[in-house]
């Protein structure tokens, strides 16, 4: 694996304990699904979410509930269990949590254009942050530019380089918010991101950093 | 006392000598609902995490009844995923407390958790015993460190784990050794990676 650039440990450590919103817990398994780095990370911290469970109190359960369980688990174990979708198809270009949220694969994105050769697709998840893929036309230059709020943008296919270095597919960008630089989508291919922004839903925070100026803002 | 033997389907002991139930409590018995679906592996399971995840639910917000409702659906989730659970990867508690944390997002934030790809592994993929045991006592040594917290220090990082607390601050600089464990997992990622080649 080459991934260089990784996530942070308050966003690791945020992902463990369960505290972002859907579109950034988006981001952090399809970065997680590409690096193992972050993959053994998480599992440090989730070690720490198993170690404050050792160590809480307990709450007596009622007396029927082992009853109720052991039903339920007879019950269940005659079903047949639904599968996720990214159990029943594999994609060389989006891992499989993208898949569950884009329902298949690649050529079942629904592009819509944002101009200048830059498409757009913004996936279903909770409205306090807000993921979407973007298709980046190869050897495209974007203007120097600033941003508000957190910017997570992960390569998924192609690459882009700005001064925060070189961005290839499994990289994750994570740009503070006075962050100004010049992104340039590499030329050997097209590049296709997934970028997250969890500032409300105004016009401004809602545009991704890399497809801004297209964007016409 | 316990005397679930730890016996894999593979006929493996999972439990090899100089590990007693003391030092990694809880991996026998879950391997044995694992491979073996054994259901009085299963109920000691219940008996001792379900208390703990009722309190652990409570403390991220829910009432009672609801977190007893919930409680019983992670422990029924703990049979349903067993299939899912390495050793070499989480201590029991570990991987029990992310069921635990997954139906707090599902109840409390109502939002589905997107999940990393599974790891795919099974009978070809052999588990290493010296990396449960040494995973396992990894954890235990966390647990300790976690307890020898400085009070103030010690309720942060539980804060920031059920949820009453935005944690920027705290990842950098927990106080806990995470070094180890993650090299630890690391090595059993690149193990797995190799087995699957
Ligand atoms: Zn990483």
């Amino acid at each position: 694996m080459t991934v260089k650039h990784h996530l942070t440990d308050d966003l690791l450590m945020a992902y463990s304990a369960g505290d972002l919103p859907e579109a950034v817990n988006l981001i952090v398994a399809t970065h997680i699904s590409l690096c193992d780095e972050c993959r053994a990370a998480l599992g440090s911290y989730d070690a720490v979410g198993g170690a404050v469970l050792d160590t809480c109190t307990t709450v007596e359960m009622s007396k029927a509930s082992l009853n109720t369980v052991l039903d339920m688990i007879h019950a269940q174990d005659t079903q047949v269990q639904d599968k996720p979708v990214s159990t029943r198809i594999k994609d060389d270009v989006l891992p499989a949590p993208l898949i569950d949220y884009v329902g298949g694969g690649l050529e079942n994105v629904r592009w819509r254009s944002a101009g200048m050769g830059v498409k757009q697709a913004i996936l279903p998840t909770s409205k306090d942050a807000t993921a979407r893929l973007l298709y980046i036309p190869a050897g495209t230059a974007i203007p120097d530019h600033g941003h508000s709020g957190l910017e997570l943008t992960l390569v998924l296919k192609g690459a882009f380089q700005d001064e925060g270095g070189y961005f290839g597919r499994g990289d994750i960008e994570v740009a503070s918010e006075d962050l100004n630089h010049t992104p340039v989508a590499d030329i050997s291919e097209d590049c296709i991101c997934l970028a997250v922004t969890d500032a409300p839903l105004k016009f401004k925070g809602l545009v991704p950093r890399i497809a801004q100026p297209f964007l016409g803002i | 006392m316990r005397d679930s033997g730890g016996m894999g389907a593979n006929g493996t002991d999972i439990l090899t000598a100089g590990m007693t139930n003391d030092v990694v409590p809880w991996v026998d018995d879950l391997i044995a609902v694992r491979d073996a679906r054994d259901e009085g592996a299963f109920i000691r399971v219940f008996g001792h995490f379900g208390p703990r995840v009722k309190a652990f639910l409570m403390r991220t917000g829910m009432d009672a009844a609801l977190a007893e409702e919930c409680a019983q659906e992670v422990l029924v989730t703990v049979w349903n995923k067993a299939h899912l659970y390495d050793a070499t990867r989480a201590s029991p508690s570990t991987w029990i407390f992310t069921i635990a944390r997954n139906k707090k997002i599902d109840v409390l934030r109502k939002q589905r958790r997107p999940e990393p790809e599974d790891l795919p592994w099974g009978p070809e993929s052999e588990p290493d015993q010296e990396a449960v045991i040494g995973l396992q006592q990894e954890s235990e040594k966390l647990g300790r460190a976690l307890r020898d917290l400085p009070e103030k220090q010690r309720e942060l990082i539980e804060k920031a784990y059920f949820g009453d607390l935005s944690h920027s601050e705290i990842a950098d600089q927990t106080g806990l050794p995470l070094g180890t464990i993650k090299s630890r997992i690391r090595l059993a990622l690149e193990r797995l990676r190799h087995s699957m080649k």
